[in-house]
């Protein structure tokens, strides 16, 4: 099998790989250009640690083939911060404590940023609902719908 | 060894512990910096894989690697044959839950191993090894592996507690209590007998297993790995590799939960023989299937219990046996879980009687309370379907009973300061217990105990010449200790929380540490903490008095600085750390503070948990609509993570009564081996978990502090349970109430 040549857009920046066919977006993240926080947990789209946006569609980056990338645009937990400034959904989920171990934070944060992006005033259970697809084992999930609720409150604030 | 007296932890003000500053390492878990077990690399780096049994029992008649090692790219091929015996058998066994040696014993016993130059190649490699097998028969079952004809996992292997006759898969008898049990049962009202099961859960952990390791020609080594305790990777290894601890050095990761799970070893020795071979560095990343079938999921159980009440609700005697399949090596928890079965509880008449049962399954790990769950939830449902019974009331039942400073445990010890009945007075007035209950819903409560540890602990606290404080600690971080600890260290100095960094030293650059285990950070580290802050403090005393030639004993440390002490010791205006630290050149040199402790004094925990159910009778399905968590922390250093600690243990609860089984087919292997079909909790099935902090202080701890992190998974499994059988009018007594279990028993009816 020969390589593919990719050009596409990560983080605003144009980016070009070289992978397997049969290499996941995932493995071209974390294995070819060093972008290891999006994390992989199952490899089969059930617990959304590798969630990416994809043309602005959240996806889980182990279920996209890096080929599929090319001229596409990709966003990950690496880009989130704008330099030292992060992301409100960053901060509350540090004033939040809505981590322990952290494995599934950046997963759940490019989700939850998705779901502010379509649903800037979401309720407790569309919240719920909406990142179900991403699983915490460390928290109950609690503190994280708190710290979504609340910084989906202060970005309409913000407006 | 405890720090101070009781005294000091009563009228303590605390500036720092007790609030909520964010942690330390956070900004780097929400922007993608920090590095798990997976997300380090090294220049030159191999892939390694492991080839696994698909047969549950067999016997490896010969492995052939020739057309493996002849695959362009593949640099080692690992099998038993490569390591040499080790003679400890729990060593051993060990070692052969790392690669199989005579025989694979479950569906996803490691057999070989590769490295090659890609994940692509090694994969390859895999398939072109040849195991001749000879499978055998098999059994999963505890109570099918417990019958004297049952296949044989290792004949001859009981120890000394086991009675001729009986299966020979049953490796250990345990036996605790005192008192009189049928002199007990005799003096109740009614003697309910029950028989429980429990399916085997998986701690399931986000983060697989990962590690990347390097030997070098000179056999020196470097290992990264995330792991809940590194020191002990560092000397297993060492054993099963014949090295010198001091020769493998290991680094910890940042770890993506455990649980337990990551007390142990799975790839770190086949890692770092795969190196030795190859002369290469070589990374290994279990997929999530593997760490289904290949790691260290809990015991499934078979429990009866006994236990008799008079009609106003005294337990008079409490009998159980429990029968714990540990997987396909001795050393199931079922001593913790017949030493904790009603360790809530005064009782004048106790006896629990553990088997340890191996089977054809993967070897299993620590997963938080080990052992524990399962016997509180057969002790919990009885008590629970005696009260209500006699119509009484299920907390008053429990706080008529429940256990108290000068208890006898059925453990054997007496109990000083505990904290059970001030969580079960604290959810008798919670608004939770008495809020109404709508058609087809039903309220549970439960009590839960863990012993908690201290053990062998090593920090080292450095203030820095321009006066910040550096921790090496050497315990993982794997829910915020390091915020904990930089609390306690700023604390005990008078400086502000982030003039404090903690970091998790390699086993390089401090000795012993225990696992991350037995909810002993905190507690065992947090004490050796402020004992090395307290030695610092005497140092700086020492460099202030000196400065004003005065005796060191004629000043004292306040609010960060050194004072003189009295009107004797002459005026000189406070030296404050950072000024201190600013002159330890002058003084005779940099200021650290040590300590090196086997912590002891680890106070014993217990809580209380209400849950609100809701079931479907049409679908069997069943829904959480309120839970309440009541525990005692001792002091909760960092509030944040002591709740984190309490719905994080309360969820994996739920979830081992609602949901979460290993399912093993009639061909002995695993059915379920990813998260689509072993479903762990996720957001949408869950309320707000409320927390109630409980603070009745350690007497052991100098701030007081308990061991908050198993506690909260004891009670949910009971506390579920006994919701549903409220709501359903059946008693449930096996787990997980999956819908089409509790269908099945709402159609029995």
């Amino acid at each position: 099998m020969s390589a593919i040549h990719v050009t596409t857009t990560i983080n605003d920046e144009t980016t070009e790989f070289l992978c397997a066919p049969d290499e996941t977006l995932l493995d071209v993240l974390r294995d070819r250009l060093g972008l290891t926080g999006s994390k992989e947990g199952c490899g089969s789209g059930d617990c959304g640690a590798c969630s990416v946006m994809l043309d602005g569609r959240l996806v889980c980056s182990c279920l996209v083939l890096g080929a599929e990338a090319e001229g596409r645009t990709v966003a990950t937990i690496e880009g989130m911060a704008s330099g030292e400034t992060l992301h409100p959904l960053q901060r509350k989920f540090l004033e939040h404590a809505a981590l322990q171990c952290g494995i599934c934070t950046p997963g759940f944060l490019v989700a939850a940023k998705a779901l502010l992006e379509r649903h800037p005033d979401p309720t407790e259970e569309e919240a719920r609902y909406w990142l179900a697809g991403n699983l915490c084992r460390c928290t109950g999930y609690d503190k994280i719908i708190r710290a979504v609720l609340d910084a989906a409150a202060e970005m309409r604030e913000a407006g | 060894m405890a720090l101070d007296s009781k005294a000091d932890t009563g009228k303590r003000h605390f500036k720092v512990v007790g609030t909520r500053p964010l942690r330390p390492d956070g900004v780097d878990k929400v922007t993608g910096r920090a590095r798990f077990g997976a997300d380090m690399s090294a220049p030159g780096m191999l892939v390694g894989l492991i080839l696994r049994s698909p047969h549950p029992h067999a016997r490896i008649r010969v492995i052939d690697t020739t057309r493996a090692r002849a695959l362009p790219g593949v640099h080692a091929v690992v099998t038993r044959a490569d390591f040499a015996t080790v003679d400890d058998a729990a060593l051993a066994d060990l070692l052969d839950n790392c690669m199989a040696g005579e025989k694979a014993l479950y569906d996803g016993h490691a057999v070989a191993a590769v490295a090659a130059a890609s994940g692509a190649v090694a994969r390859q490699a895999l398939d072109l090894i040849e195991v001749d097998y000879e499978p055998l028969p098999f059994v999963t079952d505890v109570d099918e592996a417990m019958k004297p004809d049952a296949p044989a996992l290792h004949p001859g292997r009981a120890n000394e507690t086991v009675p001729p006759g009986l299966s020979a898969n049953v490796m250990a008898r345990h036996e605790f209590g005192h008192g009189d049990i049928e002199a007990g049962l005799a003096a109740a009202d009614r003697v309910l007998e029950r028989s429980y099961r429990t399916g085997a859960t998986h701690q399931g952990y986000i983060e697989p297993h990962a590690c990347l390791a390097s030997v070098g020609p000179d056999g020196k080594a470097d290992l990264w790995c995330c792991t809940q305790g590194h020191y002990m990777v560092r000397n297993t290894c060492a054993a099963i590799l014949g090295m010198e601890q001091g020769s493998l050095r290991v680094t910890a990761s940042e770890i993506g939960g455990g649980f337990g799970g990551k007390t142990t070893v799975f790839l770190e020795p086949v890692a770092l023989m795969l190196s030795r071979k190859a002369g290469r560095p070589v990374k290994m990343v279990m997929s999530r299937s593997e760490v289904f079938r290949a790691t260290g999921p809990t015991a499934s159980t078979s429990i009866d219990v006994r236990i008799g009440m008079t009609k106003d609700g005294r337990i008079t005697a409490g009998f159980a046996e429990l029968r714990y399949q540990g997987g396909a090596y001795p050393g199931s928890p079922v001593d913790m879980g017949s030493m904790s079965a009603f360790a809530p509880y005064d009782l004048e008449h106790v006896k629990t009687i553990g088997w340890d049962v191996v089977t054809n399954r993967p070897k299993q790990a620590a997963y938080r309370a080990p052992g524990a769950p399962m016997a509180a939830f057969a002790v919990e449902s009885a008590i629970d379907e005696l009260a209500r019974g006699f119509g009484l009331d299920p907390l008053e039942v429990r706080l008529k009973n429940a256990a108290r400073e000068g208890t006898r445990a059925s453990y054997g010890p007496t109990f000083p300061a505990i904290g059970l009945e001030a969580t079960l007075r604290a959810a008798k007035d919670h608004p939770h217990w008495s809020a109404p209950l709508g058609p087809n819903q039903g309220r549970g409560v439960a009590c839960g105990f863990w012993f908690n540890f201290g053990g062998d602990t090593c920090v080292s606290l450095n203030i820095t010449p321009d006066g910040t404080v550096t921790l090496s600690e050497g315990n993982p971080d794997i829910g915020g200790s390091r915020a904990s600890m930089s609390m306690m260290a700023a604390e005990e100095l008078g400086i502000p929380y982030d003039k404090v960094r903690t970091i998790i030293a390699d086993t390089g650059s401090l000795g012993q540490n225990d696992v991350t285990d037995g909810s002993r950070v905190t507690f065992a580290v947090g004490l050796a903490t402020i004992e090395a802050a307290r030695a610092a403090k005497r140092e700086m005393c020492k460099r202030a008095a000196q400065v004003w030639g005065i005796e060191a004993d004629a000043v004292i440390w306040e609010n960060g600085a050194v004072r003189p002490a009295g009107p004797n010791a002459g005026k000189h205006p406070p030296m404050t750390l950072a000024e201190i630290a600013a002159i330890a050149s002058n003084t005779g040199g940099p200021i650290a503070g040590h300590c090196e402790v086997n912590a002891e004094g680890a106070g014993v925990s217990f809580g209380t948990h209400i849950a609100d159910i809701e079931l479907d009778p049409e679908t069997g399905t069943v829904r959480i609509l309120r839970y309440t968590v009541f525990q005692d922390a001792g002091k909760a250093v960092h509030p944040d993570y002591v709740e984190g600690q309490f719905q994080g243990g309360a969820v994996q609860g739920i979830g081992w009564a609602l949901n979460e089984e290993y399912i093993y087919g009639d061909d002995g292997r695993l059915q379920n081996a990813g998260f689509l079909d072993y479903r762990i909790p996720v957001a949408s099935d869950l309320p707000m978990i409320d927390t109630v902090i409980l603070e009745i202080p350690n007497p052991g701890h100098p701030y007081g502090v308990r061991g908050v992190g198993e506690t909260p998974i004891v009670p949910p499994l009971a506390a579920v349970a006994n919701a549903v059988s409220h709501a359903a009018g059946i008693r449930l007594t096996h787990l997980p109430i999956s819908p089409p279990r509790l269908l099945a028993a709402i159609r029995e009816k």
